[in-house]
């Protein structure tokens, strides 16, 4: 609980930070920049855990326990996504998004 | 075991016997036997159904009724009467002489015949139906082969044909299936439960409302594979690039399925709704039976001549259908066993042609009469009962349609069929002029000299198809009667 | 009394037809020949036989000829109406058996000299009897359905020995063409045939013609545009009737119809299936005479005057011999028609109906005899133009004589057949319409006039030098031209008003002297112009064609009906009907199909571009969709 700030304002400040990483998500070009943005809207998320835990049920824990949670499978999941990348790099010699667009119509 | 399902059941023996075959000979005798078998069923069912007959009065006789699917109701429920045995064995002649016709059938001869039995197999499962949704099923199954059957077999654009034939058949039956939901969820009317089976819809007064709504859409559902006028189409391009045997079976079987539909669906199950949307029809059929003919006069392609042909004289099927009286469905059902009889005739006919002199345009033919005589005097013959001589079958059948459709006197009933009578000129005029181009005059292509005349399994198709049409038309009594008995409840449940 | 056996009369040349027809290559020549001969001999036996038991032993009950019947149902269409398959025994029927029977006889003997060495010889065996079949068939109807059913047989049986040469382009014409016309007339007979069963509920010729029945006493119980639905009904048979008989306009297939064989044409379009048109008048007349006053009957005899004049004028113009003998088939049809139409019923008023069925008999002998000579001449000199022909009684005696005396009998000098049945039609036509009778007289001149032109132009006039020495023709030819010869000079003398009239009673014909001598008169006066005219070779007849000028033209071009009838056929029907609606049919109907399904196909290139393959654009989709549902939750659980 900080003093001064309400929680509107905390939460507004991640939702921006989920929305600016759902905005990298869609329109970055490069495949490392979209990853980025995906670990944007994760660490917002986890901000927002743990903001409405402190300040809406401060008696308990599960929010924060569960921002642990989202860390770790953010974790793993950039490593397997990294691993992908570097796969793909191997096949097609680049990272732009526009060069796997294959599998349409 | 009962008669009828065996009528299903010896196709399905016929299919798993053919999976074994190695060749073209081995198929051709495994389907010959097959359809032999059939043929012989029929022909017994005719004997034992008026034994019967004699014995019992209901209105189907050897039915069998097994639950398919409680939750909705449905049955595999099967009978016949008097019609039906009389269009089984329309499909068992036409199946057969079919088999004959392509006694040379070089190229994937398995799938060719095994796609040829799950096409009769559906048009038997149709005809012996008592229950919609059955019903349905059968019909699906009696169209989708064609697709296959065109598209890999056929000649010409064949693709496109059968794409289109597929495609606006499928359309029709999508339309046919809002129609017989329609009426099943209506059949609980009277306040028993709902049900597809068509003699216990038949006791229930559907609502007016209800009748008004699903007549139109289950007639339109049925009539354009019985080419109604206008959506007709793809009939002409569909027989043209189908191979031989498809042709006939198709335009000589397939094509009855709607009229059959109309008269023991429509008709029978929405009375009231015939009764209000009848003029409309009337004039689309009638529009067919003369538009049809004409178009026929302007084509050069044999088969699209026959293709138009059929779509006149089918709407003599559906025209009379709905003048909603004896005399006239008893021409409905003979024009309907005539047709399918003439039209496989012309359709083997025209095939004998054209794998002989390889081309189906009428201006590159002539003088066939002097090169293969015995083709183009069975060509005239066929000719002559397609217009509707008497001595054959086309004559009885058309008069009782233009007695029966007189016998209403209303101006707008009187003008309709004066003007489908006047086809019997139109179709005179494009008969004799394929006759008298193709057939008489001299020898235009010299390469034409010496094409060999027709071998023993063609002169056994033609004769298989050639006898019934001059048996009805010599003598017509014993077929009538049993049509007309028959039609008995039909018609107490329209008046 | 028995006459069942009658139905054999058909059935005989209809075995012989399947017999010929079926093992057609098996069969010589010569034997199949034989066999047609054969089985025609077998139904005139038979015929004969019928014809003196019914009119000479036990015909006549009370004074009035009885019909008997015999018949089977066919087909039934509703419980009260059905066609009968059947035998109908009386006084015209009986007339008309015996005619067909002698003169198919005769045609068949003939056609076994004539067709010799032709390929299709057993073929057109087949076919002769196959048209035997159907004409006794057509005569011993019992109803109207089993009339239109043979009807119909004998138009098919004609297509197909029309088209008997059927490598030659003009044969298959003119069977397209005989065929086409008489289907159209057909068409209205058809008509005629559904209103009368609905409105009398009966086929039946006995019912029909009861003039105490239904039918007749009632006529007048519905009407359609002021005249009884029965006129309109009798008024189309006999369009049914006109065509088949060549009445004008329907007349057009007739000339063309020469293109068969000569045989042929003495058959079938000189004595018998031409004739069927009056036949079916003869056959309805108590319904045509009582119907709304014979009203209908009116239509006949001006339709029959009519074609009587207008194929008298172009006959005399005509230079193809066959040609000429078919518009003078189509007059004296003319005539019978013409005769029935003046018809009383009674008794003496009867007299035209009489003289009608008479003439029918007389002219079947004479026309069948003149088409047979010209065969027989056609055969000599290869040619059937006037043009290549002249002098041949120094080469053919037997059919110069046979000729002469057939000529002789049209023109209707006495004691030849001809001038009995003439002279009862234009008494009948004196005794009821003067200006039909004055049209008689004239067309009695005309007639006259064209039959000894071509015979002067033929056995006489100029002297042609033929490449090959003309000889007569083998006694098979001659016998019949001799029999039926016999039968022109000797057939007028028949009292045929004791056997044929309306009311069944006969009456006694006494010859009316003065209008007999008008008659004779006029004929004489033909005679006499056609011999200054053509006897020997001069130009007269050129000057005054010249002087006719362009009528001369029309005539020789028939009036152009041809040019109209392949005006209506070609350019309307084919070009302006037919052709459109296929296009119509193409582009339109069918175009509509294909449009939906272009529409589909063109829909579904514009919508695939969602499936880009791009995660990104997936992503920012799921995004959307879960803001919205997101929002519409909300705006849900807060109202």
């Amino acid at each position: 609980m900080i003093a001064g700030i309400s929680i509107y304002e905390i939460l507004s400040v991640t939702s921006i930070l989920f929305f600016i990483g759902v905005y990298g998500f869609i329109t970055r070009k490069n495949l490392i920049s979209i990853l980025i943005s995906i670990e944007l809207i994760l660490n917002a998320s986890v901000v927002n855990f743990v903001v409405i835990n402190k300040y809406l049920y401060p008696d308990m824990l599960q929010g924060v326990l569960f921002s642990i949670f989202i860390i770790a499978v953010a974790a793993a999941e950039t490593a397997l996504a990294v691993s992908i990348i570097i796969n793909l790099y191997r096949q097609i010699n680049s990272v732009e998004v526009k060069d796997i667009e294959t599998m349409k119509y | 075991m009962d008669i009828l399902s065996l009528f299903i059941i010896v196709p399905v023996i016929t299919i798993i016997a053919l999976l074994f075959t190695k060749d073209l000979k081995q198929a051709r005798i495994v389907s010959m036997i097959g359809s032999i078998i059939q043929l012989g069923m029929a022909i017994n069912l005719v004997f034992a159904y008026f034994k019967e007959k004699e014995v019992n009065d209901n209105i189907m006789v050897f039915t069998k009724d097994l639950v398919w699917f409680k939750q909705f109701n449905i049955h595999y429920n099967i009978g016949v009467d008097g019609i039906s045995v009389a269009l089984l064995l329309l499909t068992a002649i036409v199946v057969l002489a079919g088999v004959f016709i392509s006694w040379k059938m070089k190229e994937l001869p398995k799938e060719f015949f095994i796609s040829l039995i799950v096409l009769s197999s559906g048009v038997y499962g149709f005809f012996i139906s008592l229950d919609l949704f059955t019903m349905f099923v059968f019909f699906e199954i009696a169209v989708i082969p064609m697709y296959l059957l065109i598209g890999i077999w056929g000649s010409g654009p064949r693709e496109y044909s059968a794409m289109k034939l597929t495609l606006m058949l499928m359309g029709a039956s999508a339309v046919l299936l809002v129609g017989i939901l329609g009426i099943y969820f209506n059949s609980n009317a009277d306040g028993g439960a709902l049900t597809f089976n068509i003699l216990e819809i038949a006791k229930v007064n559907i609502p007016i409302e209800a009748q008004k709504l699903f007549f139109p859409i289950t007639f339109i559902g049925f009539a354009v594979i019985g080419a109604l006028f206008p959506f007709h189409t793809w009939s002409p391009d569909g027989h043209a690039s189908a191979p031989t045997a498809v042709s006939m079976l198709h335009a000589g079987v397939l094509m009855k399925l709607g009229g059959y539909g109309v008269f023991r669906v429509a008709m029978y199950l929405l009375p009231e709704g015939a009764l209000h949307w009848s003029w409309f029809f009337i004039i689309l059929s009638a529009i067919g039976v003369i538009y049809g003919a004409f178009s026929a006069i302007k084509q050069t392609d044999l088969k699209y001549i026959n293709a138009y042909s059929s779509v006149s004289h089918l709407g003599m099927v559906l025209f009379a259908l709905l003048m909603l009286n004896k005399t006239a469905w008893n021409g409905a059902i003979l024009q309907s066993l005539s047709h399918g009889f003439m039209t496989a005739l012309f359709f083997a006919l025209i095939g004998m042609i054209y794998g002989r002199t390889h081309t189906r345009d009428i201006n590159k033919l002539g003088g066939l009469l002097k090169v293969i005589p015995f083709i183009s005097a069975i060509y005239v013959i066929a000719g002559l009962a397609s217009l509707g001589l008497p001595g054959f079958s086309g004559f009885v059948a058309e008069m009782n349609i233009f007695v029966g459709a007189f016998e209403h006197d209303d101006m707008f009933y009187r003008v309709a069929t004066i003007i489908s009578v006047s086809a019997i000129v139109v179709t005179a005029v494009y008969i004799l002029r394929v006759v008298g181009i193709m057939l008489m005059g001299p020898v235009k292509n010299p390469e034409f000299l010496n094409l060999p005349t027709a071998t023993w399994y063609e002169k056994t198709g033609i004769l298989l198809l050639l006898i019934p049409i001059v048996g009805i038309g010599v003598a017509p009594l014993w077929l009538s009667n049993m049509i007309l008995k028959s039609l008995e409840p039909f018609i107490q449940g329209v008046l | 009394m028995n006459l069942s056996y009658t139905i054999l009369i058909p059935l005989i040349p209809l075995v012989v037809f399947l017999l010929l027809g079926i093992f057609n290559k098996k069969i010589k020549p010569g034997i199949s020949g034989y066999i047609g001969v054969l089985g025609l001999t077998a139904s005139a036996i038979l015929s004969f036989l019928a014809g003196y038991q019914y009119f000479f032993v036990n015909g006549k009950v009370d004074g009035i000829y009885q019909t008997f019947v015999q018949k089977t149902v066919w087909m039934k269409f509703t419980e009260t109406l059905q066609i009968d398959m059947g035998v109908l025994v009386d006084p015209i029927s009986i007339m008309m058996i015996i005619v067909v029977s002698i003169v198919s006889l005769m045609v068949h003997i003939y056609s076994r000299g004539y067709m010799k060495g032709d390929d299709g010889y057993t073929k057109f065996f087949a076919f002769l009897s196959l048209f035997s079949f159907s004409m006794f068939g057509l005569v011993l109807s019992t109803n109207l359905f089993q009339i239109y059913i043979f009807w119909e047989l004998v138009g098919v049986s004609s297509y197909l020995l029309i088209g008997y040469y059927y490598t030659k382009p003009s044969a298959v014409a003119a069977a397209k063409k005989a065929f086409i016309v008489t289907r159209f007339a057909d068409l209205g007979f058809l008509i005629g045939i559904l209103i009368i069963g609905y409105y009398t509920g009966t086929y039946d010729f006995e019912s029909l013609n009861n003039p105490e029945g239904n039918a007749i006493v009632n006529w007048a119980s519905t009407s359609f545009m002021g005249l009884s639905v029965l006129t309109w009904a009798l008024i189309l048979i006999f369009m049914g009737g006109a065509g088949k008989s060549a009445m004008f306009p329907l007349h057009i297939w007739l000339p063309d119809a020469m293109e068969g064989p000569t045989p042929v044409s003495a058959l079938i379009h000189a004595a018998t299936m031409v004739v069927a048109g009056v036949y079916l008048v003869a056959r309805l007349f108590p319904m045509y005479y009582f119907v709304e006053d014979g009203f209908a009957l009116n239509i006949v005899a001006f339709v029959g005057a009519f074609s009587s004049l207008f194929a008298a004028i172009i006959a005399i113009t005509q230079t193809d011999i066959k040609r000429v003998l078919a518009f003078s088939t189509m007059s004296q049809i003319g005539y019978m028609m013409l005769a029935l139409g003046v018809s009383g019923y009674d008794g003496h008023e009867g007299v035209g109906y009489m003289a009608s069925m008479f003439h029918l008999f007389t002219h079947a002998m004479f026309k069948a005899l003149l088409f047979l000579c010209a065969g027989s001449v056609i055969h000599a000199v290869h040619s059937n133009y006037l043009k290549d022909m002249g002098g041949l009684r120094k080469y053919m005696p037997i059919t110069n004589i046979t000729f002469l005396i057939a000529a002789l009998a049209i023109a209707g000098i006495p004691p030849f057949a001809g001038f009995w049945s003439k002279d009862e039609i234009l008494v009948a036509a004196f005794e009821h319409n003067k200006l039909i009778y004055y049209v008689g007289v004239f067309v009695a001149g005309l007639t006259a006039f064209y039959m000894f032109r071509i015979y002067f132009g033929i056995f006489w006039g100029k002297e042609t030098k033929y490449e090959q020495t003309p000889h007569e023709s083998p006694i098979s030819m001659t016998f019949p031209l001799i029999v039926l010869a016999f039968l022109s000079i000797v057939g007028g003398f028949i009292p045929f008003s004791e056997f044929i009239t309306p009311d069944r009673a006969g009456f006694e014909a006494h010859l009316n002297y003065p209008l007999a001598a008008i008659a004779v008169t006029v004929g004489l006066i033909g005679i006499m112009l056609a011999w200054i005219f053509y006897k020997n070779e001069n130009d007269l007849s050129d000057k005054f064609a010249k002087a006719f000028g362009s009528f001369y033209k029309w005539t020789y071009d028939k009036f152009y009906f041809d040019e109209i009838y392949l005006f209506v056929t070609k350019k309307i029907l084919f070009k302006r009907v037919s052709a459109p609606i296929a296009k119509f049919d193409k582009k339109y109907v069918d175009g509509t199909m294909v449009g939906i399904g272009n529409t589909t196909v063109a829909t579904s290139e514009k919508i695939k571009g969602i499936q880009s393959g791009r995660v990104q654009d997936y992503a920012f989709a799921f995004i959307a969709g879960v803001v919205v549902i997101a929002l519409v939750f909300i705006y849900l659980w807060t109202n």
